[in-house]
């Protein structure tokens, strides 16, 4: 037997892929921008002198990046509904992402951190900068020029894994691609479809974040390098 | 929660353990064949090894699980079973991520090792196998012990797609029945971190003791 392929009847239903990776883009989009924000902060906790916050901070860190994203959605979303917290379903979505990728930038972030040398710090001191001038020119903004390849990375990843969510029922690309197989029964071309769109995502993130890189980070420095 | 439903939950464990090892074993193979294709002087090797992993890392596991469980069908296959469609699919992606880092830890092994090699006369082949790859092997061995956390962490949504049943998927067949999200969910992430933790750590004392005998 041969298969005979038939894309044209799941092109039909392009609004809903369409639709779809609008919701991907909507989660990917709120869950990079509050887990960038969330996860330098936590770095910032996380190497501070304070030792119960970073301890605090390590333990939380240690929990999300042991354990799968789906029992954590799982355990956040079936866990709030069945306390009485109810939400719809888009928020509880990219809060469970929002908790799994500050966890990830946090260890990228503490690592950038910890690569800037003592003496650079002692320096910026030389020099007459305030503490907060000296932690935000010497050490903060340097560390995250230093791992941004790897939050680059970490971010397509979390694109990629908001697919995950629809098992909670979002509707999201993969969510929708669903709803596409049960109408066509064309399995195998929609997988290969969505394929395609989670190639041409990925390549659209990684060129968002390099354009961004350009701008922000104009020295370019690289992690292992010291000016 | 009942003694039945504890051994159900460590069931799925053993699930997710069993998917774990076959597809550590079976990516390792595909991951070092990837690698190897990825620093070989050949051009068209290296061509298509770079368009795998970018075509592999692009996507999310769930689509190659889909395309794994429905493809075979298409090929004449009537059905697969669901271990075997999944340990493929995370082999696929396994595979990509693995020759990815193994790739950069060979091409980390001094340059000065390649050009002694090749003074002493050694083939490529010999070169690699003898002189590269014993070295690329220690340095390898912490980022791979963590990318084996990664393994397990994926393995969580073999059941998704495919309907494997492994820890996630019997969490989940609990809570339906019990409806005790908090108590299934929260077992669930324990037996997790119990197979993860162990490995992060591992992996992070591996590094360290690595780093010393380099500095």
């Amino acid at each position: 037997m041969i298969y005979e392929f038939d894309f044209n009847s799941v092109f039909a239903y392009w609004q809903f892929f369409l639709e779809g990776a609008r919701t991907t883009v909507v989660m990917s989009f709120w869950s990079t921008l509050a887990g960038f924000i969330l996860g330098v902060l936590c770095a910032i906790a996380r190497s501070s002198s304070i030792a119960w916050l970073s301890k605090t901070v390590g333990a939380y860190v240690e929990i999300i990046r042991n354990t799968p994203l789906i029992i954590q959605s799982y355990f956040l979303i079936f866990g709030m509904s069945s306390i009485g917290l109810t939400m719809p379903i888009l928020v509880g979505a990219i809060l469970a992402l929002v908790i799994n990728i500050t966890a990830y930038t946090c260890e990228i972030v503490r690592a950038g951190i910890e690569s800037v040398p003592r003496s650079q710090r002692e320096a910026g001191e030389c020099l007459g900068l305030s503490p907060l001038q000296v932690y935000w020119h010497i050490i903060l903004v340097p560390a995250l020029e230093r791992v941004y390849p790897a939050l680059t990375s970490q971010f397509i990843l979390l694109m990629l894994v908001t697919s995950v969510l629809s098992a909670v029922g979002t509707e999201d690309l993969f969510g929708v691609s669903g709803q596409v197989q049960s109408m066509t029964f064309r399995n195998f071309e929609v997988f290969i479809i969505l394929w395609g769109i989670y190639l041409a995502l990925s390549l659209m993130v990684r060129v968002i974040f390099w354009l961004l890189g350009k701008v922000l980070f104009v020295r370019r420095r690289r992690l292992g390098t010291l000016l | 929660m009942n003694h039945e439903q504890l051994v159900f939950l460590l069931q799925g464990a053993w699930g997710t353990f069993l998917l774990s090892i076959l597809t550590f074993i079976f990516a390792s193979m595909t991951g070092l064949l990837i690698a190897l294709l990825r620093v070989s002087a050949n051009p068209i090797a290296r061509g298509v090894a770079f368009t795998y992993i970018q075509a592999i890392q692009g996507t999310p596991l769930l689509v190659l699980m889909g395309v794994c469980f429905y493809g075979p069908t298409i090929l004449g296959f009537t059905s697969v079973p669901a271990l075997t469609a999944a340990v493929l699919a995370l082999t696929i992606q396994s595979s990509a991520f693995l020759g990815e880092i193994w790739r950069g830890c060979i091409e980390s092994v001094p340059k000065n090792q390649w050009e002694a090699a090749e003074c002493l006369s050694l083939s490529r082949t010999q070169r690699m196998l003898m002189v590269i790859l014993p070295q690329a092997l220690r340095i390898a061995v912490p980022p791979t012990v963590g990318f084996m956390v990664q393994i397990v962490k994926n393995t969580s949504i073999a059941s998704l797609v495919i309907g494997f049943a492994e820890l996630s998927y019997n969490a989940k067949i609990l809570n339906n029945a019990t409806f005790q999200p908090f108590l299934y969910f929260g077992l669930a992430a324990v037996l997790y971190f119990i197979i993860c933790y162990p490995l992060s750590r591992l992996s992070l004392k591996l590094e360290r003791r690595l780093n010393v005998s380099r500095g």
